[in-house]
């Protein structure tokens, strides 16, 4: 496959490195929301790291990206701070919204990245707006927008999908089908259940990708950003996916068998994509043994940054409603 | 310089012109707004003299567009989105108030949407319930929107102007039953201020406190109670949120009584808000009571009658003031 010939050693440390921070980074969320340190929603990324890390590696700086409200990983992979996200996720001013956002609502201006938006769809004309500013400000990023196939029963994704396609707006969707809507099935709430046909109806090109594995990922997501950045035209990508953890941290997973979601971490994309790096020589086991410690390290700094970051006064309660002050 | 006479529309559609001439990056977007000239004419003529990349015809896909709208508006133009009437503005309602209103907020300050949303509102042309709805108070209700009304032609003209300086996104709600309405203003009318109210005609007696359609109906009133020796002020409220509460507790302590006038119904509606900071700020002022003249809490009948019983009329204004000041 054209991506493995180009995987170079670096890039290849630097994926598995992303991979594990992600899945470090949300256990340690979830011992952290566990511990009261986090409140509110917490929605885990785990089991669905090859699809961030796949897709965000294809982008330039200057691309936009808009994730979900499940979306730590997606930060991440836009190499945002872990520790303004943590301190995020406390609640601190020193978060990367200031602490008013919380896990939902993840923003970084200067990385590009807009959110961390948490009405299910609500989020895909945000982004199909992007790329028309894009077009008529003749620049040549793209808008990237991450949504989970729920999203894709919404009238909003129609709306967004249409207007993407008929005003010819560089804008790459991507799907990250991990088959529930909170607790319902794929099967039980889209009549077609292939997502990309959805993309074709509105005359969007829509390729499906094994989700779990990263190099698929990878492949398929350069072809898409090339394409979108060389036509400037909508592309649809569904990532079929799966998530290993809850929901939520209030999920009691009433709605799926244990014995499926042991099937589905033998797909677990992280061996995975080591084992094929140690087969090819790209990594090491000595690298490997540094890499724990280096993600160690950044996870515990980042919790550090949080714990010593600071509480936001009860006076600047109203600020950030409007841009200047206009009053009551 | 001299006053010229213009209608209610040609004023909102000098002032639309006036906008894309002045910067390249302000288009207009909205359901019939070029090929077909706007649902009320309004920007007829404007896609000939500005092409199809300015003047956007989009689907009927209100959530869509105005979704498309705040990203273009926090991505570097400036979009000027039409939404054809308010009674279609619930649908849009959710990118309006979870993305264009807290997108400021919950990013810490970091992207804001200085987005432009037209609406046009009101009752007037016998068309029912579906088609009749006075919306401004579920808009005013939410924090991080600045919400407009245009009464009057000066601000037909010129509000438009200084909604786009605006860093922030915008509301303007405009009225289909006064675009034929002729009126003067001067030749070189310009922007006019998007965050006071307004004084439309002095007075000691009573403060009639309105916005919208009420303004000209206040105004009407106000001539007929003169000759019956009553002086009223008559207060353009014009930005619904944040309210200009200063102006109209000032005019509350000057004449000591408040008449309040608009066509939304009574519940909750922005008579409620200026009634009750009224009360917090200026009630050792009053001389009687706070009197509301809302819209009957019925949905819009169809007949013609009973559409204008709905809402206040002069007669009721006049009466109301007569009734609070010789009871």
């Amino acid at each position: 496959m054209e991506t493995k010939d180009k995987l170079s050693p670096e890039k290849a440390e630097k994926l598995l490195y992303q991979l594990l921070l992600m899945r470090k980074f949300e256990e340690k969320s979830a011992e952290l929301y566990t511990r009261e340190k986090i409140r509110g929603f917490l929605h885990l990324y785990t089991g669905e790291e090859a699809v961030a890390t796949g897709v965000i590696q294809a982008l330039k700086p200057e691309d936009n990206v808009l994730g979900t409200y499940r979306e730590h990983a997606h930060a991440l992979a836009r190499d945002v701070d872990a520790g303004a996200i943590m301190a995020e996720m406390y609640g601190k001013q020193e978060g990367c919204s200031r602490g008013r956002g919380g896990s939902m609502h993840i923003f970084d201006k200067e990385k590009n990245f807009f959110g961390g938006s948490a009405i299910v769809g609500g989020h895909l004309p945000i982004a199909t707006g992007m790329a028309l500013a894009s077009k008529k400000l003749k620049k040549d990023n793209i808008t990237l927008c991450f949504f989970g196939e729920g999203a894709a029963a919404e009238g909003i994704f129609h709306e967004a999908l249409n207007l993407a396609s008929l005003w010819k707006v560089p804008v790459l969707f991507v799907c990250e089908n991990n088959l529930y809507a909170m607790g319902t099935a794929l099967r039980f709430s889209h009549a077609v259940q292939e997502i990309e046909k959805k993309g074709q109806a509105y005359g969007i090109e829509s390729k499906a990708v094994d989700g779990m594995d990263l190099l698929k990922v990878m492949a398929a997501a350069n072809k898409a950003v090339e394409q979108v950045r060389n036509s400037g035209e909508p592309y649809l990508l569904v990532c079929n996916t799966y998530r290993f953890r809850a929901h939520s941290m209030f999920d009691a997973e009433l709605y799926r068998e244990k014995s499926e979601v042991e099937e589905w971490k033998k797909r677990d994309p992280i061996p995975k994509f080591r084992k094929y790096l140690l087969k090819e020589n790209l990594i090491s086991e000595t690298q490997l043994q540094e890499m724990e410690e280096k993600l160690e390290t950044e996870i515990q700094k980042a919790v550090e940054f949080a714990e010593a970051g600071t509480w936001e006064a009860k006076e600047e309660l109203t600020k950030f409603v409007y841009s200047e002050n206009p009053g009551s | 310089m001299s006053d010229i006479k213009i209608t209610y529309r040609e004023a909102l559609k000098a002032g639309i012109r006036d906008a894309l001439l002045k910067e390249e990056r302000v288009f207009l977007m909205g359901e019939d707004v070029g090929r077909y000239g706007g649902a009320f004419a309004v920007s007829k003529g404007l896609l000939k003299e500005f092409g199809a990349d300015r003047i956007m015809d989009v689907p009927l896909s209100e959530a869509g567009f105005v979704g498309a709208g705040i990203g273009a508006a926090l991505a570097g133009v400036k979009p000027i989105v039409e939404v054809m009437t308010v009674n279609f503005a619930l649908l849009p309602m959710d990118q309006i108030v979870n993305n264009a209103a807290t997108l400021l907020h919950m990013s810490g300050g970091q992207i804001n949407v200085p987005l432009v949303i037209r609406i046009s509102a009101g009752i007037g042309k016998q068309l029912a319930a579906q088609h009749s709805h006075s919306w401004e108070p579920l808009f005013a209700h939410i924090p991080g929107l600045i919400v407009v009304s245009v009464g009057t032609h000066e601000d037909a003209r010129g509000m438009l102007h200084t909604a786009l300086e605006h860093p922030d996104p915008v509301i303007i709600f405009e009225y289909t039953s006064m675009l034929n309405l002729e009126a003067e203003i001067p030749a070189d009318a310009g922007p006019t201020n998007i965050s006071k109210a307004k004084i439309r005609r002095e007075g000691k007696d009573i403060s009639i406190i309105t916005y919208g359609i009420g303004v000209y109906k206040a105004l009407e009133a106000a001539n007929r109670l003169s000759e019956q020796g009553i002086d009223a002020e008559v207060i353009d409220l014009r930005v619904l949120r944040p309210l200009d509460e200063e102006s109209f507790i000032r005019s509350v302590t000057k004449t000591h009584r408040a008449l309040l006038v608009e066509e939304a119904w009574n519940t909750i509606n922005i008579s409620s808000e200026v009634s009750a900071r009224i009360m917090e700020k200026a009630f050792y002022e009053l001389d009687a009571p706070v009197k509301r003249l809302g819209g009957i809490e019925v949905p819009i009948p169809y007949p013609l009658h009973l559409e204008n019983a709905s809402v206040p009329q002069v007669e009721d204004i006049e009466n109301a003031v007569i009734k609070i000041l010789r009871p």
